[in-house]
C-alpha cells in the first residue's frame, strides 16, 4: 500500500519533470523558428527602413539616458575602488588600463544587456503581448499583413543595430567617468591614465571582441523579449508574467553567454 | 511622434555611436600607435627568453621601432629563435647588440637594440649574432651571495683566523 504510493508519487515527479523538459525544449525551437522567420521576413524592414527607424528610436534612443548615467557611475566606481587596491603596489597610474579594459572587454557589453533587457526588452514583451491580447496580429494576418515581417522584424533589427551602439557608448562614457575620478579628484597623472591605456588596450584583441559580444547579446535580448511577448497567453496576467520572463531569462542568458564567449575569445 | 524628429534623435544617436567607436580606437586602444611601417625580418638567437612573447615592443633609445614576431626553440642548439620585425625606415648596422630588458621591476619584456659600429646594415633575413639573454632573478641573487660568501672566505683568508659572526655565519 505504502510502496505503490510512493510509486505514484515518484511517477507523478517524473512526469513533471519530462513535462517541464519538453515544453522547454518546445519553447527553444519555438524561438528558434520565430528567429529564423524574423531573418527571412526582414527584407521589408530594410525596405521600408522607417519602420526600423522607429523602433530604433524607442529601443536604442529612449535608452540613452538609463546607459549614460550608469556607465558614468559604473566607470566613477571602478577607478575608487581601482586606486584603493593599485596605490598600494605603488601602481596607480595603471587605473586607466584598469578602467578600460574592465569596461570595454566585460562590463561596456553585459551592464548594456542587462540594462537592454529591463528597459527595452521589457517594453518589447509588454508591447507585443498586449497586441495579441488585443488581437491586432490576428487583425493584420486577417488583411493579408505578415506580423513577423510588419511587427517581428523591425524590432528585431532595430535591438540588433542598436545594442553595439549603445555598448560602444557605455564603455566610452564609463571611461570618461573613471577619468573624472582618477586625474582631477585622486590626482592621478594625465598623461600615464592615457598612455598607459593606450599602450594596453588591443583594438582587435579587446575593443572589436567588446563589439562582437554586445552583437550576440543584441541578437540574443532581443529575440527573448519578442519570442515571449509573441508566445505570451493572451491575459493580463500572462503578458506580465511574460514581461517577467524576459528580464529573467535575458540576464541569465547573457551572463552565461558571456561566460562563453570569452572563454572563446581568451584562446584565441 | 513626428517623422523628421524620429529621424533626427536616431541620427544624433548613431552619430554618438560611432564617435564613442571611434573615441575608444584612438583614444583608448592602440589602432594609432601600433602601426608600423613595412618591416624588414631578422633573426637572434638567445639562451633565454625568459617571459618575452610574440608582439613584444622591439626598442631602441627607448623609441619602439619594431615588435617581436614569433620565438621557437632550436633543438640541436638549444636556443631560442627569435623572429624580429624592425621598421625597414631605420638601419641598424650588422654588429648590433640585441638585449632581452623588463619594463620596470616587474614590467614585461621588451628587447633593446644598441647600434654596433659597423658599416655594413642589417638586411631582410639577417641574424643578430650578439645577443644577452633576460635575466632570471634567482639566477641573480644566487650569483650575488655566492661572489658575497667568496668574498668574506677571502678576507677570512688574509686575516687568518676569522672573526665570530660574520656575514659569512649569517649566510651559513
Amino acid at each position: 500500500m505504502i510502496k505503490s504510493k510512493l510509486m505514484l508519487s515518484m511517477l507523478r515527479h517524473l512526469r513533471g519533470m519530462g513535462h517541464r523538459m519538453i515544453e522547454r525544449t518546445w519553447r527553444l525551437g519555438a524561438g528558434a523558428r520565430l528567429f529564423f522567420l524574423a531573418i527571412v521576413y526582414s527584407g521589408e524592414s530594410f525596405k521600408r527602413f522607417h519602420l526600423t527607424l522607429r523602433e530604433i528610436y524607442f529601443t536604442g534612443v529612449m535608452s540613452l539616458l538609463i546607459i549614460i548615467v550608469s556607465a558614468f557611475f559604473v566607470g566613477m566606481v571602478l577607478a575608487l575602488q581601482g586606486y584603493n587596491t593599485l596605490q598600494k603596489y605603488g601602481s596607480s597610474e595603471a587605473i586607466g588600463v584598469l578602467v578600460a579594459l574592465a569596461l570595454v572587454r566585460e562590463l561596456g557589453p553585459v551592464v548594456t544587456a542587462l540594462l537592454f533587457a529591463g528597459r527595452a526588452g521589457t517594453a518589447i514583451t509588454a508591447e507585443i503581448g498586449l497586441m495579441k491580447t488585443t488581437e491586432q496580429l490576428s487583425a493584420m494576418e486577417m488583411m493579408a499583413v505578415n506580423p513577423i515581417a510588419r511587427v517581428v522584424a523591425p524590432r528585431f533589427w532595430a535591438g540588433v543595430i542598436s545594442m553595439p551602439i549603445l555598448a560602444s557608448i557605455f564603455s566610452m562614457v564609463g571611461i570618461l567617468g573613471g577619468y573624472l575620478v582618477a586625474v582631477p579628484l585622486i590626482g592621478v597623472d594625465d598623461g600615464a591614465f592615457w598612455s598607459q591605456m593606450q599602450a594596453n588596450v588591443d583594438f582587435s584583441a579587446d575593443i572589436v571582441n567588446g563589439v562582437i559580444k554586445s552583437l550576440v547579446f543584441g541578437v540574443v535580448c532581443t529575440m527573448i523579449a519578442l519570442f515571449e511577448g509573441f508566445d505570451a497567453p493572451p491575459t493580463a496576467e500572462g503578458v506580465s508574467r511574460a514581461t517577467t520572463r524576459t528580464v529573467v531569462i535575458s540576464s541569465l542568458t547573457v551572463l552565461g553567454l558571456d561566460f562563453i564567449l570569452t572563454s572563446f575569445m581568451l584562446v584565441v | 511622434m513626428d517623422r523628421t524628429t524620429l529621424d533626427l534623435w536616431v541620427g544624433i544617436f548613431v552619430a554618438i555611436g560611432v564617435a564613442a567607436l571611434f573615441g575608444l580606437a584612438m583614444k583608448v586602444g592602440n589602432l594609432t600607435s601600433s602601426k608600423i611601417g613595412p618591416t624588414i625580418t631578422v633573426t637572434a638567437a638567445f639562451d633565454n627568453v625568459g617571459s618575452l612573447k610574440p608582439h613584444a615592443p622591439i626598442k631602441s633609445a627607448g623609441v619602439v621601432v619594431g615588435r617581436v614576431d614569433n620565438i621557437v626553440f632550436n633543438s640541436e642548439t638549444y636556443e631560442a629563435i627569435v623572429t624580429l620585425n624592425i621598421d625597414e625606415r631605420y638601419a641598424f648596422p650588422i654588429d648590433t647588440f640585441a638585449n632581452i630588458y623588463t619594463a620596470g621591476l616587474l614590467g614585461e619584456q621588451y628587447i633593446g637594440l644598441e647600434a654596433g659600429g659597423d658599416e655594413v646594415v642589417l638586411k631582410n633575413g639577417d641574424k643578430i649574432a650578439k645577443t644577452q639573454d633576460a635575466i632570471v632573478l634567482e639566477k641573480m641573487i644566487s650569483q650575488f651571495l655566492f661572489n658575497k660568501a667568496s668574498e668574506t672566505e677571502a678576507k677570512a683568508d688574509v686575516k687568518a683566523a676569522p672573526p665570530v659572526g660574520t656575514e659569512l655565519d649569517i649566510l651559513k
